[in-house]
């Protein structure tokens, strides 16, 4: 279709806008890949970090911390907050409570992540020392689960909220319970935005670095337990670059983290992919 | 009561909020034959037949007056056994709404739930149910592929096969056939002929030939409230209403 003269420019405009968003990501990438990929071999993976005061070392122990930190944040949030969507979507009317509960998570979305990592500190490392040990992957990994909650949470929701009346109704209709209907039908449909939500909690969880900095404790060793202090990529990447200078340790360990993230992204789209293409039989 | 009459209606009256969607009906719904509910939208036909297996509990802010009598007890009570009501009085709705799973496993589903794991038997009750709702010889060789993969014709009579294997008594059919294209809708009429003799069918349609071709009573509702409640015969040759003639000559709706 021919398009008009005097909307070409706004069209343009419009053009541009699209592609500089993907020039942006594409720059960002290259520029980390390029000047960290080179650094990244299987020393570089499984070494432990050099000690204090000098540069280079592998970033083993600040994966294994990673990979700590995550889990106990999914592991604590993940229930929560799939259970909290069920809960709010299946078993409450839209009303004044529930309106005030996805608020509620709307905010604790937006509040700053360093304000968290106050709490976290204030509140695992302070005052639950006894319990969390104080600076630890532990504490780290709970502060960071009130990140991922309200975002799965959400997600969750509008998952469910999309599962179609008609597939509930057909449910009871043939006399199951609700119970059965959510766990037969309700969340089997709902599934793949499920997931989305906690991999986008994932995601949040391993790219996060102030609320980790107040609370994991930041010790370069191998982590023996949740109690343990531990220092995670973010954190690394942190250190390495403000208290020595080690630009090019920063890079390694930015471009691991950007390949798992991405790793991660691709590997559940395709599956998820692949689940929705199996309910709908094709 | 009659022992020919499988529910029987006094005095219901539904309100959606402030908005009365049912007036004051009471109607008794014959045993072991077609019911039709005729009307133009909006009549309060299909709250009507949601009202029999108590779907409008799902609605926010419902209040019901009245008896619906099932069995010698009022379903409407606090204390019904809603998930055995529903066993017995199943319904199918007016879109096709097949669980995205396969065919055998949405047949599979009403027995499963009420707790039937045997293999073997419920190989016979997909079987037998399909057969039943005449849609075994187009599936039998493909009982593992999506339900969703079946035209609509199709789907909506799994979905009746699917309420067939839980064993109930009364079906209930929201405009089952409005969706569907004529040679798809003149198997699901077929296919009410043959289930009457085991089954009490109430379907609501919007069209007044299927009504005279299904069923045996007919039901005229216009704004909640019952107009006038007859043989199909009668009620289309010799209605004893105004607003019934005019509705069933074509003059609205």
């Amino acid at each position: 279709m021919p398009v008009k003269r005097r909307e070409m420019v706004p069209l343009a405009l419009l053009w541009a806008s699209g592609i500089a968003t993907l020039f942006i990501l594409i720059v960002i990438l290259a520029f980390i890949l390029a000047n960290g990929l080179p650094l990244v071999n299987w020393n570089f993976l499984t070494a432990e970090p050099s000690v204090w005061g000098q540069t280079g070392g592998g970033i083993y122990s600040t994966i294994v911390a990673t990979l700590a930190v995550t889990g106990v944040s999914l592991a604590v949030a993940g229930p929560i907050s799939v259970g909290g969507a069920i809960y709010l979507n299946e078993y409450t009317k839209e009303n004044f409570l529930r309106r005030i509960i996805r608020q509620a998570a709307e905010i604790l979305a937006g509040i700053p992540s360093i304000v968290v990592g106050l709490f976290g500190f204030l509140f695992f490392v302070i005052y639950l020392a006894p319990y969390t040990g104080g600076w630890s992957v532990l504490s780290g990994g709970l502060t960071l689960a009130f990140m991922v909650l309200p975002i799965s949470l959400r997600t969750s929701e509008e998952a469910l909220k999309t599962v179609p009346a008609e597939l509930r109704e057909g449910s009871l209709g043939l006399g199951a319970t609700k119970w059965q209907a959510i766990t037969t039908v309700v969340v089997p449909t709902a599934l793949p935005g499920i997931v989305t939500g906690l991999i986008l909690g994932l995601g949040r969880a391993i790219g996060e670095t102030a609320a980790i900095l107040l609370t994991a404790g930041g010790a370069l060793n191998l982590i023996n337990s949740l109690y343990d202090p531990g220092r995670p990529m973010t954190l690394h990447l942190y250190d390495v670059l403000t208290e020595y200078r080690d630009t090019s340790t920063a890079y390694g360990t930015a471009a691991v983290l950007i390949i798992a993230i991405l790793a991660i992204t691709f590997i559940t789209d395709w599956l998820m992919n692949r689940y929705t293409n199996k309910l709908k039989g094709l | 009561m009659d022992d020919n009459v499988e529910i029987s209606v006094k005095n219901l009256s539904l309100w959606f909020g402030k908005f009365q969607a049912l007036k004051n009906i009471s109607i008794a719904i014959p045993k072991n034959e077609v019911t039709a509910l005729i009307g133009p939208s909006g009549c309060g036909k299909s709250t009507f037949i949601k009202t029999l297996d108590r779907m409008n509990d799902l609605v926010d802010n419902v209040r019901i007056t009245g008896e619906v009598i099932y069995k010698g007890r009022n379903i409407l009570d606090d204390d019904t056994d809603v998930v055995q009501l529903r066993k017995e009085i199943g319904m199918v709705f007016q879109k096709p709404n097949p669980f995205p799973k396969s065919i055998y496993d949405n047949v599979a589903y009403g027995p499963r739930v009420h707790g039937i794991k045997d293999r073997k038997a419920l190989n016979d009750i997909v079987e037998g149910s399909l057969r039943k709702a005449a849609l075994w010889d187009e599936v039998s060789d493909r009982l593992n592929e999506s339900a969703l993969r079946l035209s609509g014709g199709q789907q909506q009579r799994l979905c009746i096969a699917r309420l067939l294997a839980v064993e109930p008594n009364v079906l209930l059919m929201d405009e089952p056939a409005s969706a569907l294209d004529p040679i798809a809708t003149s198997k699901i009429e077929d296919l009410l002929y043959e289930l009457k003799r085991e089954y009490t069918i109430i379907i609501v349609t919007h069209n007044m030939q299927q009504a005279a071709r299904v069923a045996t009573h007919t039901a005229f509702f216009l704004l909640g409230e019952l107009i006038e409640y007859a043989s199909t015969i009668d009620l289309f040759e010799r209605p004893r209403d105004k607003r019934t003639e005019d509705y069933v000559t074509g003059k609205f709706g």
